[in-house]
């Protein structure tokens, strides 16, 4: 998945971290143009297409009744599964999901799961025999970096975007969606740390670190990426970032 | 596994423990004859077995770097090492694994000193009690400095997590089944930083700095071990006879 970049263009960028500059002119804790739209796709029960600035996701929410796992026979079943379409960028491959794909579907996984975003108790059907599962597949449309960020928050808003679901048997009154969690994915490039980074920006980083927070601030999850390291200050100041970040991005659950 | 009423009880955990306690640990540089390196790790019940290959040419061709080593890994866990078997061969969860521990890391190798050729680390859990990705990459640590794969330090790697709303160190199977948030951190010893964070579950900002000091403090010891571990491969011992 990982580009060339020539040295030039690594300099370059490392040269304007430096001075706190960014190559599309951002400052540091800005995102780049962020959308949400929901309701899309009519054959899915949830939808929702996020864009960050050029970079596309595509996430789908499909209600299915499934075998519950036999250690929790009467709570739904939350499934998350992330494509990285071959459409979506030169470095994609067709073929079986490779560590990326898969370290993006678990991370999201993850931001949704532990906050406990899903009641799953509710979705129970005949226990030890039926229950609901919920499954949100990522459809990356298009790779312009932090497919972190617009992947969660793409499933968090089709997730939302389930209202009364439309398929034979549905039960309960309402969609069982409890809470907003956002992740904000920080990078470090030589001492500096900066939101939303974009492609480039990605392929230059020396670490990462995304976070999960909930409304009233506190972390869900955590997932460090990068081949380099991050100082205890940095990670500081990093959750001061994502919790402020994660704010604004919930205005656009609304 | 039924949950436990409690799994802290007048300030001991289950299995005895204090809550900045770490389990037992026993680490073995040198285990295994083949490998260039190898470590063996045993942290309460968790049996993590490592070995490292190369620098050696890298297979296949296409995949080799002109500026620099690959670092390659790979997690396993044996099909008996859990409760349930579980089935063999890489699943999600081992995928994802592999990606942190190699990345947890690489920032302590010199791979640039071996362009074209790659260095593969496999870490097989033999036994698993929760926190075997940490111990993994402990075991790794130790099986790449056996191998004599320069490196700018050791990586130790413990979790932490909250139970019972209490912040604990080095989580057990049970605590991390039942507890409420598991952290997983590995730090280069020498200038504390951070190579790997994962984190499941709820804390505040005052849980997650103390959870973070005392995952440090946790490493601390584990590189102490660490150490002694490889001291006691490659001292000179007296001369017999």
């Amino acid at each position: 998945m990982y580009e060339i970049i020539s040295s030039v263009k690594r300099d370059y960028i490392a040269d304007l971290a430096r001075q706190e500059k960014r190559a599309d002119a951002r400052a540091l804790d800005q995102y780049r143009e962020v959308s949400v739209e929901t309701g899309l796709i009519k054959s899915a029960q949830g939808s929702a297409l996020v864009k960050i600035g050029n970079t596309q996701v595509l996430a789908g929410v499909k209600l299915e009744r499934v075998e519950p796992f036999p250690d929790t026979p009467n709570s739904g079943v939350l499934m998350v599964n992330a494509e990285l379409r071959p459409l979506a960028s030169p470095t994609f491959e067709a073929g079986p999901p490779d560590e990326n794909s898969i370290e993006l579907a678990r991370v999201v996984d993850r931001g949704i799961r532990e906050s406990e975003s899903i009641d799953l108790d509710k979705l129970g059907i005949t226990p030890g025999k039926e229950v609901w599962a919920v499954y949100i597949d990522l459809h990356v449309l298009d790779y312009d970096g932090n497919l972190i960020d617009a992947a969660s928050l793409a499933a968090i808003a089709a997730l939302w975007n389930v209202k009364k679901p439309q398929v034979e048997g549905w039960t309960l009154d309402e969609f069982p969606v409890l809470k907003k969690p956002v992740a904000v994915t920080v990078v470090k490039i030589g001492e500096k740390l900066m939101v939303d980074p974009s492609l480039d920006e990605e392929n230059v980083m020396d670490a990462r670190l995304t976070i999960s927070t909930l409304e009233d601030g506190s972390i869900c999850a955590m997932q460090k990426g990068g081949v380099w390291c991050l100082t205890v200050e940095e990670i500081k100041a990093a959750y001061g970032l994502a919790r402020a970040k994660a704010a604004e991005l919930r205005e656009h659950l609304k | 596994m039924e949950k436990p009423e409690k799994l802290i009880v007048d300030g001991k955990r289950l299995d005895g423990r204090g809550p900045e306690e770490l389990r037992p640990l026993k680490i073995q540089a040198g285990a295994l004859k083949r490998a260039d390196g190898s470590a063996y790790v045993e942290l309460g019940a968790n049996k993590v077995l490592a070995a490292v290959y190369g620098p050696r040419e890298l297979h296949p061709r296409h995949m080799q770097q002109p500026d620099t080593a690959v670092l390659r890994c790979r997690y396993n866990m044996a099909p008996f090492s859990v409760e349930e078997r579980k089935r063999p061969g890489p699943d999600r969860r081992s995928v994802e694994i592999s990606k942190v521990i190699r990345e947890a890391l690489e920032p302590v190798v010199f791979t640039k000193l071996y362009p074209r050729s790659g260095i593969d680390v496999f870490v097989e859990v033999l036994q698993a009690d929760a926190g075997t990705r940490t111990a993994g990459i402990t075991a790794a640590a130790v099986a790449l400095a056996d191998a004599g794969v320069p490196m700018r330090d050791l990586v130790s790697a413990v979790a932490v997590g909250k139970v019972d709303d209490t912040i604990v160190l080095d989580l057990t199977k049970e605590e991390d089944q039942f507890g409420t948030t598991d952290m997983p951190v590995a730090m280069l010893p020498r200038k504390r930083v951070i190579t790997l964070l994962q984190m499941d579950g709820s804390f505040i900002e005052e849980e997650f700095e103390r959870a973070l000091a005392l995952a440090m403090k946790g490493c601390e010891q584990i590189y102490e071990a660490q150490k002694q571990a490889l001291k006691a491969r490659y001292s000179i011992k007296p001369e017999e006879g």
